[in-house]
Formats: C-alpha cells, sequence, structure tokens
C-alpha cells in the first residue's frame, strides 16, 4: 500500500505491507535505526518519535496510517552538527549507560517540553488551573513512559532539567 | 499479524457501511490497544477502517452546559481542555492517571472506552479463555492472578475493565451517543454501556455489530467536589488494582468489575448519613473475593474513604 509522509523535514514514499508498523517502516524500510525497539507493545518508550510535534509509541502505529503526517525521529533533531538542546543536555549529564533508551528518552524529552510549554496538566499537578511548572516530580510523572533498564534516572532527570524550557 | 487490508474512509456513514458490509472488519482509532491485541493474534480483523481522522475530534459545549466530546478526541487533548480541568477535574485526573504520555496522544475517547482486559489470562494465548474463545474456560479463576473482580464476577470469567477514565465518565453520569450503518443513532449511559460477564464474557458492552461510537457527553457537572484516585504497584505507569472517582454524590469504582462498578449502595448510605467508612462498608458488603483478592477490601474501603472524605461527599448531599 502506498504510504507517503515527510521525515525529518524530507519527503519519504513507501509501499508498505498495512501489518508494517511506523517503527518497522522507519528501522527496516528507511534504514533510520535511531528508533530501538524495545518491547514492541507501547510498554517501554524506547520507540518513541514525534508526529506532528507529539510523542507517540511508533511501536503500536500502523505506518499506513501516517499518510501526510510530519515525523522526526532522533535522527531530525539536530541541525547538521549543532546538537539538538536535549541531545547536548543528556551528554553533559551523561544521562545513559548502554543508551539503548536513549533516542527515546530524549524525542520523548522534546515532546514532553513542548506539552509543557502549551500548558498540559500532568497527574502531578496539584492544581489543574495554575500555570506548568516542571518540578522534578512533574518531570518524573510525565516521562514516566520512557523506561531505563541501566537506571539512569537520576542523570535522566538532571538532562531534562537543565533542558527545560529549551525545547 | 495476520494479513488485513486497510482503507480510510472520509466520513461516518461510509465507515459504518464498510464494516457493515465487509467480514471481519473493525474500527481503528488511536490504536494503542488493538495493534498491540493483533500483534498477539488476540484480535485478526480481515479489514481495518480508519476512522482517526473522521470529524469527530472536537470538544464542544452543549446548550445543556455540559461538553460532548468527539469520539476521535484523544486522551491528551480532552486531559489538557481549559473546561474539561475547570468543570470535570474528576475526569482530567483520571485520563492524566492511565497510559503514558506518548500513549495518552494517539488513544482515543471511545477506544478508550472499547479497550480490552488486561487479565494476564486474556493475554496468554497458551491458557483457556472465555473472553478469547466462548466456552473454553477460564484460566484466571484458580489462577495466579490478583487483579481480578470482587464485583459481579461470573463461573466463566473474574476479568476487570481496565479504563481510569471511563470510572470518572460513569461517575459523571455521561452518556456514550452512536451511529449504526442504518442511520439509527442511540444514546447510552455510561454505567448500562459496558456489560457484566455472565455467561458471554466476550460481549463486553451494548454496541450492536458495526455500531459506531461517535460522541460522549459529560452533563452539566455536579454540585459537589469530584475526585479520581487511583491504586497500583508502580507510581506511574500501570493500570489500577483499585480506584475510584466520585462526583458530587454519586461514585464509580474502577478495577473492581468488568465494568467501571458504580456503588450505589455508597451513595444511598450517605444521603442517609454514613460516614465515608460506613459508606464504604456498606458497598464492600456485597464483594465476593476469592482468595487472591481480597486484598482489594481493605484497599477499596481506605481509599474510598479517603475519597469521600476529601470531596466532602458525605457531608449532607
Amino acid at each position: 500500500m502506498k504510504t507517503s509522509f515527510t521525515l525529518n523535514g524530507q519527503a519519504a514514499s513507501l509501499d508498505l505491507d498495512p501489518r508494517t508498523t511506523l517503527l518497522d517502516a522507519l528501522r527496516e524500510n528507511l534504514g533510520l535505526k535511531g528508533s530501538k525497539k524495545g518491547c514492541d507493545h507501547g510498554q517501554c518508550g524506547a520507540c518513541t518519535v514525534l508526529v506532528n510535534g507529539r510523542r507517540i509509541n511508533a511501536c503500536l502505529s500502523l505506518a499506513v496510517t501516517h499518510e501526510g503526517d510530519e515525523i522526526t525521529t532522533i535522527e531530525g533533531l539536530a541541525q547538521g552538527e549543532a546538537l539538538h538542546p536535549v541531545q547536548a543536555a543528556f551528554l553533559e549529564h551523561d544521562a545513559f549507560q548502554c543508551g539503548y533508551c536513549t533516542p527515546g528518552q530524549i524525542c520523548s524529552t522534546v515532546g514532553m517540553l513542548q506539552e509543557a510549554a502549551d500548558g498540559w496538566a500532568s497527574l502531578a499537578t496539584q492544581d489543574l488551573a495554575a500555570d506548568t511548572v516542571l518540578t522534578d516530580e512533574e518531570i518524573r510523572e510525565r516521562m514516566s513512559g520512557n523506561l531505563c533498564r541501566c537506571s539512569a534516572y537520576p542523570q535522566i532527570l538532571a538532562a531534562i532539567r537543565s533542558a527545560g524550557g529549551v525545547a | 499479524m495476520k494479513p488485513f487490508t486497510y482503507e480510510r474512509p472520509g466520513d461516518v456513514s461510509t465507515a459504518l457501511a464498510l464494516v457493515a458490509e465487509i467480514p471481519g472488519a473493525r474500527f481503528l482509532a488511536g490504536g494503542t490497544n488493538l495493534v498491540d491485541l493483533m500483534k498477539l493474534q488476540i484480535e485478526q480483523p480481515s479489514h481495518l477502517v480508519d476512522v482517526s481522522r473522521l470529524p469527530l475530534r472536537d470538544i464542544e459545549d452543549t446548550p445543556e452546559g455540559g461538553l460532548r466530546l468527539g469520539a476521535m478526541t484523544t486522551n491528551s487533548q480532552v486531559a489538557a481542555d481549559p473546561r474539561v480541568r475547570a468543570r470535570y477535574p474528576a475526569l482530567a485526573q483520571a485520563i492524566l492517571s492511565g497510559a503514558s504520555g506518548q500513549l495518552r496522544n494517539k488513544a482515543t475517547t471511545a477506544g478508550n472506552l472499547l479497550q480490552r482486559t488486561r487479565c494476564a489470562y486474556f493475554y496468554d494465548t497458551t491458557k483457556p479463555c472465555n473472553k478469547r474463545e466462548p466456552g473454553a474456560g477460564c484460566a484466571a479463576i484458580g489462577g495466579i492472578y490478583a487483579n481480578t473482580a470482587i464485583f459481579g464476577a461470573s463461573e466463566a470469567c473474574v476479568a476487570t475493565h481496565p479504563s481510569d477514565m471511563a470510572v470518572a465518565l460513569t461517575a459523571l453520569d455521561a452518556k456514550v451517543e452512536t451511529q449504526s450503518g442504518s442511520g439509527e443513532a442511540r444514546v447510552l449511559a455510561m454505567d448500562g454501556f459496558h456489560r457484566l460477564p455472565g455467561d458471554t464474557p466476550h460481549v463486553e458492552t451494548e454496541l450492536r455489530p458495526a455500531e459506531m461510537i461517535t460522541a460522549v457527553v459529560l452533563p452539566p457537572p455536579p454540585p459537589g467536589g469530584q475526585i479520581y484516585r487511583k491504586a497500583r504497584e508502580r507510581a506511574s505507569y500501570a493500570f489500577a488494582i483499585g480506584s475510584m472517582a466520585v462526583a458530587g454524590g454519586k461514585v464509580a469504582l474502577g478495577a473492581v468489575a468488568h465494568k467501571p462498578w458504580r456503588a450505589e449502595a455508597a451513595e444511598l448510605a450517605l444521603t442517609q448519613g454514613a460516614s465515608p467508612a460506613e459508606a464504604m462498608a456498606v458497598e464492600l458488603k456485597a464483594a465476593r473475593p476469592d482468595g487472591h483478592n481480597d486484598f482489594k477490601l481493605k484497599l477499596m474501603a481506605r481509599l474510598g474513604a479517603a475519597c469521600l472524605t476529601t470531596t466532602g461527599a458525605g457531608d449532607g448531599q
């Protein structure tokens, strides 16, 4: 089935079996191996990408449903040699050990910072009417869809804290 | 996944006609549950009719002072809406306590109501399950899984409904609007939308074949406090092992039955002057724990009393 979308600013056209997930299309058909297949069931967040600016689990989304969408993966965040501020923050704070969850963590952070900038609440938000303030508790709650088996959470939290508001 | 075909019609009537005409066809919305179950071959649709882009994605004020949530509004969109946050805080809290940020960005209002149970034996295709294969038996009964029903279970099924959102919608007395291929439109009360398992646990709602949810309608917010509180096995991103929504004098419990459990006995006791703890004790008298899930009695007694105390639901309403 013919499917076209914008991938990291470039037009992409594919002829896909409808069973192909967005994650498999990115990795197997388009050769972008940055997005990782962890659980393949939406439980770990390693496959997180941005679709029209919002973070989703690419493993639970059929690629053919993304006709016309703008998709950004970890490969599309840097501007040439200049890292995205969230990428730079993860390096600065040593926010990984094995690195397998890192592309998902970074894409999820970029999406999460945009959600916070748009004033979205989380379960950690005490006052649903108040402005969003990204406390550590808020960051932990908003990032709970990304697991790190190496347990680099303190450094991930520090990286996100320092990158907060720059997305 | 089993092979299937896919199409994305542009309007509701075409989508309804396609699912009515094609054997094995299913609606696809956010896909966060259906696609997962297709990978496990628990769901095996022959044809997917993608309804996610249909013009059912708005949140509108109703003339009565409530809100109409289009079926394809995302969970994130509803929880972020200023009107929902100001007037239906229990609904915003319920949605935000479910799943993860990524999943809420895809999952829809209608899809949330139609998600399947997370009973471990429903997911384990090496074990019998009357939901997967009617008549096969239930491995959860006498199994080692504890997140089962304490209300309304049957010999055929002890599974619980996993939604947080639906529990808040039940306490808020929401209505589900549907449409069929014949053009017939229906309005179903949230409390009657999901079914108890009986001897047909594979039939989970009152929806007819090829009938589609088009909206969920919230009545004007009731006077009094609102809350949704959830207990789970980790601090975030886990299904409830017990939850409760209170909206004014209405109370609904989650993760205790095959459907969001409207706690009418507790509601009545509150109107007769019972304390929060007494009201929960009255409700839980009807519970039938099975040995594995006995913990839910204490859990719900404490969780419920705390919620009722916080909202002041027992204070002269």
